[in-house]
C-alpha cells in the first residue's frame, strides 16, 4: 500500500534511475552500468534481429516457386548463410544472457552490478568488433558456405568473404567467453546476504548453466574457425583430404561448440519461463530442485552428444549408436522441465497477459520440438531425414519456438521494469497469439516437406514440395508481421505508456523491489534474503 | 502434383524406418495432445477468479514421470539402434555401382562399365551396393525412396546399400551443401526389373567392362611391371587380394577392401605389407577418381583366378 | 588503508573479496584457454595417430636447441614471475619492480629465438604450401600445427609481456599498488601460457629424437 502511494508522489521530484544518470553519448558508450549495457546489447541484436530476418524473408519469398523467380542461386546460398550466421551468433546465442541476463541477474541476486563492470561493456565493444567484421562479410558480397562452414567447401571452394565471416564469429565468440566468465564470477561472489544457491531463481541458474556452457564451448569454435582461417588464407593443410587431412575432424570440432550452443540459446529461455510461470499462476514453481538438476545436466550432458550431427557422415557406426544413446539421455531433463512447468499451472491463480501467452508458447512449442528431436536421435530416421526440411524445422522449433518466444516472454515480463512503463496489454496478446500461430503455419509443413524428401539448402525444387513450401512462406508472412508488432507498440508505451510502479505483476523476485527504472545502485540499501525464491503463495 | 504420391516406399528396410516413424509421430502427438490440453484446462479451471479448491500437484508425479520418461526414452533408443544394425547386415555378393560425385553432378559406372550422369540404374530383388567418393567437397547422396543418405568424402570412400521392392522413378538428390548449384545437383534412381536391367545394361552400345578397362591402366600405368606375375621386383602378388586379409609391417591386420586398394594406391607408404620394403611410387594425381573405379574394379576381377588361402600362399 | 581503497573497484565491498573474484575468473579463462589449446592438441593427436611415420620425419625436422633454450627461457620467466607475486605480498616494492622487468625481458627473449627459429624454417622452407620439401603424408600436417601451435602460443606470449609491461609501469608511476590482485592475475595467465609450452615442447621437437 505505502509502495503504491510512493510511486505516485516521484512526480514532485524525478527520481534516480538509471536512465537519467547522463545522457551524454559517452555516458553510455563509457557506461559501466550493468543495465545500460545490456541496453547496449539489446539494441544491437535486435538491429541483428532484423537484418537476418529480412535475409529469410528473401529466401521464402523466392521458395514460392519451385523454379526460382528472382535470386540467383548465388544470392540465394549467399542470403541462407547470411540469415544462419547471424541470427545464431549476433542474435540467439547473446539474445537473453547479454540483454536480461545482464539487466536483471545482478538485481534478482541482489547485487549492485556484474562482478567485473569494466570487462562487461569491454565484451560489448569485442562483440562490435565482430559485429562489424560480419557486416563487412556481407558488404563485401557475402559467404556461401551454410553457416556451419563444412571443409573443404569453405577452405578451398567457396568464392565469398569467408575469412571476413569467421573472423567475425570468432571475434564474437570470446565476447561470450567474457560475458560468460563475468556471470558466472558474478553468481559465485555477488549473491546477497542469505541468497544461498537454493534460494537462486531458476533464472540466475539458468544464466549460470549458460555462462559455463558458454566459457568451455566457445574457445573449441573459435580453434576450429582459426585452423579454417589458417588453410584458407595461409594455405596451410589442415582438413584438405589431398595432404592426409581429415574433414571429419572440422565437423568434430564445429558440433563440440555448435550443438551445446543450442542450449546456450534455449537455457535462458527456460530459466524466463519459469520465473514467468510462477508469476501467473501465482504459484512456486513445481519441483525447484528438479529444475535445478535438469537445468545443470543438461548443460553438462549436452557436451557429449554433437555427433548425432554426423550420422551420415562416414563417422563408425559404434559412434553412431553411442551419441544417439546419450541423445536420448540429454532429452530426459527436458521432458521433465516440461512436466514441472505444466504442473507448476495446477491449483495455480492464472492470469492468461502477454508474457504468459509467450511462456506457455514456450512450453508448447518446445515440446514438439523436443519430442522431433527423439525422431533424429534414432539412427535410422536420421539417415533419412537429416540435411532436410526435417531438421530446419526441428531446430526452428527449439530456437525459435523456444529460444524466442522466451526472448519474448522476458520482454514483456520486464519491460516495465526495465522502462517504467507499461505497454497495452491487448495488443500485446494478440502479438503473442499471432507468432504462435505464425510460427506454427510456418513450420508444422517442413516436417513433412523434409520427411517427403525435400532437402536444404535447395533453392530450385521438385515441383511437388511447392504446396508445402507456399504455406510456410504463407506462414512466414504472419510470423514477420508478430514480431514487427512488438516494435511499434513498445516504442509506443516508451512514451505514452502508463508509469509501472516498483512490481506491476506483484512478484516475488528481488529485481521487483526496486523502483521502475531501477536507480543506478540498484537498490536503495543491502537487500537481506529470508525465502526461498517464487513465495507467492503467502503473499 | 500430389504431394503425398512422394511417401512412396520401395524397399523393406524403407518400410522399417517408416514403422519406426509413424509410432514415434503417434506418440508424439499424445505427448503435444496431452500437454496442451492440460495448458488449456489448467488455464480455465485455475483462472484467478474461478473459485475452485486448489491443492498442490502431489510430490510423487516427480518420482513417477522422471523413470517412465527414461525407460521410455530407453525403449525408443532400443528399437531405433535394433533397426539400425539390422540394416548393417549387408550381403556379402551385391551388385557394385561406383558413384564419383562432383560439382555438381553424379558421375555414374555401372559394373559393365556403362557411364552414367545423374542416373543410377539398378535392378530390384537384387542387393546394390553404391561405391562412393568425390572430387571435390562433401557431398551426400539422398535417395529418399529408399530412407538412405550417405555422405561422399573427398580421398575416402563410403557406401550405401540397398534392395528394392518396387521398380520406378525415384529422386537422387544431393543432400550436402556443396556449393552455388547444390540445388541442381540432383538425378533420377531408375529401379527395373531384373530382365528389363539386363536388356537396358545390353542396350547402352558396346562397351567394355569396368575391369577390362582397369586391366589396360594397370599396364599403362606401369603396375604389372613390379606386381605382375614375371617380375623381378619383390612387390606384393595382388591376385585375390580383394577381401584378403593382409598382414601389415607395423603388425596391424587389415582386410584388402575398396578403401585399402585405394590408400596403397594413392598412399602406398601407409600400410606396408609385412616382408616388403615400402618403394612404390603414390599415384596421386596420376590415378583420378575415374581410373581409380577401374582400376579397383579390376583387382577385384582377379580374385576368381587363383585360389589363395590366408597366409597368401597360392595353392 | 588508502592504498586498499585505490585497488578496490565497484562494486566490491572488500580487498579480499575482490582478490578471490581476480582469482577465479582468471581460473575460469585459464580453463577456456585449454579448451581452445584442446581443439589443436585434439587435431595434432589424430593427425599423429592416422600418420605415424610422417609426423616423426615432419618433426625430426625441428631445431631441438631452439626448443630447449626457449623452454629454459620460459621456465625462468615464470620464475621470476612467481618471485614478483611473492614480493608483492610482502611488500618488497624494488623487487617486484626488477622482476617484472626481468619477467618481461625474458618474455621478449624468446619471442626473438623463436623469430630466429621461424626465419631458419622459413630458410629451410619448412612452410606449408606447393613447395614444402617433405613428402612423407603427414609430415606437412605436422608443420601446420607446429607453425599454428607455435604462433598461436606467441601470441599469448606477446599478450602476457604486454600485460607485465603495463603492471611495471603502473607500479613505477606509482599507480597500482602492490595489494592488486592484478600481479597475481598476470601472474596465472604467464604460469599458463609458460605451461603451454611445457606440452608444445614434447609434441613438437622431442617426438623425432625419442628413437
Amino acid at each position: 500500500m505505502t509502495d503504491a502511494i510512493l510511486d505516485r508522489l516521484p512526480q514532485a521530484k524525478q527520481p534516480q534511475t538509471y536512465l537519467n544518470e547522463g545522457y551524454t553519448l559517452s555516458s553510455w558508450l563509457l557506461t559501466t552500468d550493468h543495465k545500460r549495457v545490456a541496453i547496449l546489447y539489446a539494441l544491437s541484436i535486435t538491429f541483428f534481429f532484423f537484418i537476418g530476418g529480412a535475409a529469410i524473408s528473401l529466401v521464402r519469398l523466392e521458395l514460392i516457386s519451385p523454379n526460382g523467380m528472382m535470386l540467383t542461386d548465388e544470392q540465394y546460398n549467399r542470403l541462407f548463410t547470411l540469415h544462419g550466421i547471424i541470427m545464431v551468433w549476433f542474435f540467439l546465442v547473446p539474445s537473453i544472457p547479454t540483454t536480461f541476463g545482464n539487466f536483471l541477474m545482478p538485481m534478482m541476486i541482489g547485487a549492485k552490478d556484474v562482478a567485473f563492470p569494466r570487462l562487461n561493456i569491454m565484451s560489448w565493444y569485442i562483440f562490435v568488433i565482430g559485429a562489424l567484421f560480419t557486416i563487412y562479410a556481407l558488404i563485401a558480397g557475402g559467404v556461401d558456405t551454410g553457416w556451419t562452414f563444412y571443409t573443404p567447401l569453405s577452405t578451398l571452394y567457396a568464392n565469398g568473404s569467408v575469412i571476413a565471416a569467421a573472423a567475425g564469429v570468432f571475434v564474437a565468440g570470446f565476447s561470450s567467453i567474457a560475458t560468460g566468465i563475468n556471470f558466472i564470477a558474478t553468481v559465485h561472489l555477488q549473491r546477497a546476504p542469505g541468497m544461498h544457491w537454493k534460494r537462486l531463481p531458476l533464472f540466475v541458474w539458468s544464466i549460470y548453466a549458460t555462462s559455463i556452457v558458454m566459457i568451455l564451448a566457445t574457445p573449441v569454435l573459435a580453434m576450429s574457425l582459426l585452423m579454417i582461417v589458417a588453410e584458407r588464407w595461409l594455405g596451410m593443410p589442415i582438413f584438405n583430404p589431398a595432404n592426409g587431412g581429415d574433414p571429419l575432424l572440422f565437423q568434430h570440432l564445429f558440433w563440440f561448440y555448435s550443438h551445446p550452443a543450442v542450449y546456450i540459446m534455449v537455457l535462458p529461455a527456460m530459466g524466463v519461463v519459469s520465473e514467468v510461470l510462477a508469476c501467473f499462476a501465482r504459484k512456486a514453481v513445481f519441483g525447484y530442485t528438479a529444475m535445478v538438476i535438469s537445468l545443470m545436466s543438461i548443460a553438462v550432458v549436452g557436451f557429449l552428444v554433437w555427433g548425432h550431427h554426423m550420422f551420415v557422415s562416414g563417422q563408425s557406426q559404434f559412434a553412431n549408436l553411442v551419441f544417439s544413446f546419450l541423445s536420448f539421455i540429454v532429452a530426459v531433463p527436458s521432458a521433465i522441465k516440461v512436466f514441472n512447468w505444466t504442473a507448476t499451472l495446477y491449483g495455480g491463480r492464472i492470469t492468461l497477459k502477454a508474457p504468459m501467452l509467450y511462456a506457455m508458447s514456450f512450453i508448447g512449442l518446445f515440446t514438439i520440438g523436443g519430442l522431433t528431436g527423439l525422431f533424429l536421435a534414432s539412427v535410422p530416421i536420421d539417415i533419412h531425414v537429416t540435411d532436410t526440411y526435417f531438421v530446419v524445422a526441428h531446430f526452428h522449433f527449439i530456437m525459435v519456438g523456444g529460444a524466442v518466444s522466451g526472448f519474448f516472454a522476458a520482454l514483456h515480463f520486464w519491460w516495465p521494469k526495465i522502462t517504467g512503463r507499461m505497454y497495452p496489454d491487448n495488443w500485446a496478446r494478440i502479438g503473442a497469439m499471432t507468432t504462435f500461430l505464425g510460427f506454427i503455419v510456418t513450420f508444422m509443413p517442413q516436417f513433412f516437406m523434409g520427411y517427403a524428401g525435400m532437402p536444404r539448402r535447395y533453392h530450385v525444387y521438385p515441383e511437388q514440395f511447392q504446396a508445402y513450401n507456399v504455406v510456410s512462406s504463407v506462414g512466414a508472412v504472419i510470423l514477420a508481421v508478430a514480431y514487427l508488432l512488438p516494435l511499434f507498440y513498445l516504442t509506443w508505451s516508451l512514451r505514452y505508456g502508463k508509469p509501472a510502479g516498483r512490481n506491476p505483476w506483484d512478484a516475488t523476485g528481488l529485481e521487483w523491489q526496486t523502483t521502475s527504472p531501477p536507480p543506478k545502485e540498484n537498490f536503495d540499501r543491502q537487500l537481506v534474503v529470508s525465502a526461498a525464491p517464487y513465495d507467492y503463495e503467502n503473499t | 502434383m500430389n504431394p503425398f504420391v512422394y511417401f512412396s516406399r520401395v524397399s523393406n528396410e524403407a518400410i522399417a524406418v517408416d514403422h519406426i516413424f509413424f509410432a514415434l509421430t503417434a506418440l508424439s502427438i499424445v505427448i503435444v495432445g496431452v500437454v496442451f490440453l492440460l495448458l488449456l484446462v489448467f488455464s480455465v479451471r485455475f483462472r484467478a477468479d474461478n473459485p475452485v479448491h486448489r491443492r498442490k500437484p502431489p510430490r510423487i508425479f516427480e518420482y513417477i514421470w522422471t523413470p517412465a520418461t527414461f525407460f521410455l526414452f530407453l525403449f525408443i533408443f532400443w528399437w531405433a539402434a535394433a533397426n539400425q544394425l539390422g540394416a548393417l547386415d549387408h550381403p556379402k555378393d551385391s551388385l557394385d555401382i561406383h558413384v564419383v560425385a562432383k560439382q555438381w553432378m553424379w558421375k555414374v559406372e555401372q559394373p559393365n562399365g556403362v557411364r552414367e550422369i545423374d542416373e543410377i540404374h539398378a535392378p530390384i530383388e537384387t542387393p546394390v551396393r553404391l561405391v562412393m567418393t568425390s572430387q571435390d567437397v562433401i557431398h551426400s547422396l539422398f535417395l529418399p525412396a529408399l530412407r538412405i543418405k550417405q555422405d561422399v568424402l573427398p580421398d575416402r570412400i563410403t557406401y550405401l546399400w540397398f534392395t528394392a521392392q518396387k521398380p520406378g522413378i525415384y529422386h537422387l538428390l544431393c543432400a550436402e551443401f556443396c556449393g552455388t548449384e547444390h540445388s541442381r545437383m540432383t538425378g533420377r534412381l531408375v529401379l527395373m526389373t531384373q530382365p528389363d536391367y539386363a536388356r537396358w545394361s545390353r542396350s547402352q552400345g558396346p562397351s567394355r567392362g569396368l575391369a577390362a578397362q582397369g586391366e589396360k591402366l594397370f599396364r599403362s600405368l606401369g603396375c604389372s611391371g613390379c606386381h605382375g606375375p614375371n617380375s623381378s621386383v619383390h612387390a606384393p602378388d595382388l591376385a585375390g587380394v580383394y577381401g584378403r586379409e593382409v598382414h601389415l609391417s607395423d603388425g596391424r591386420v587389415v582386410t584388402a577392401d575398396e578403401a585399402y586398394l585405394r590408400d596403397s594406391i594413392l598412399k602406398p607408404g601407409s600400410a606396408i605389407v609385412a616382408g616388403y620394403k615400402p618403394e612404390m611410387p603414390s599415384f596421386a594425381g596420376t590415378v583420378g577418381e575415374d581410373d581409380m573405379v577401374k582400376l579397383i574394379a579390376y583387382l577385384k576381377s582377379l580374385a576368381g583366378h587363383t585360389t589363395i588361402n590366408q597366409q597368401g600362399e597360392r595353392r | 588503508m588508502s592504498e586498499t581503497a585505490r585497488v578496490i573497484n565497484e562494486p566490491w565491498p572488500s580487498l579480499p573479496r575482490q582478490r578471490e573474484a581476480v582469482t577465479f575468473a582468471v581460473w575460469l579463462f585459464l580453463a577456456t584457454e585449454v579448451l581452445f589449446f584442446g581443439g589443436l592438441f585434439l587435431g595434432y593427436t589424430v593427425y599423429r595417430w592416422l600418420y605415424p611415420e610422417g609426423f616423426l620425419i615432419g618433426a625430426q625436422e625441428t631445431d631441438i636447441v631452439y626448443g630447449v633454450s626457449n623452454t629454459a627461457i620460459i621456465m625462468t620467466s615464470s620464475l621470476t614471475m612467481a618471485v614478483a607475486v611473492r614480493a608483492a605480498e610482502q611488500d618488497m616494492r624494488r623487487m617486484v619492480f626488477r622482476c617484472l622487468i626481468a619477467t618481461a625481458l625474458f618474455g621478449l627473449a624468446f619471442l626473438v629465438v623463436k623469430g630466429f627459429e621461424y626465419y631458419d624454417d622459413i630458410i629451410r622452407g619448412f612452410v606449408p604450401g606447393p613447395h614444402f620439401p617433405l613428402h612423407q603424408t603427414g609430415a606437412e600436417l605436422f608443420w601446420t600445427f607446429y607453425w599454428v601451435m607455435t604462433a598461436v602460443h606467441a601470441i599469448h606470449l606477446t599478450i602476457g609481456i604486454g600485460m607485465v609491461a603495463t603492471l611495471t609501469v603502473l607500479l613505477h608511476r606509482r599507480k597500482l599498488p602492490l595489494v592488486s590482485p592484478a600481479y597475481e592475475g598476470v601472474a596465472l595467465y604467464w604460469h599458463l601460457v609458460d605451461i603451454i609450452w611445457v606440452v608444445l615442447l614434447p609434441l613438437l621437437y622431442l617426438i623425432g629424437r625419442a628413437s
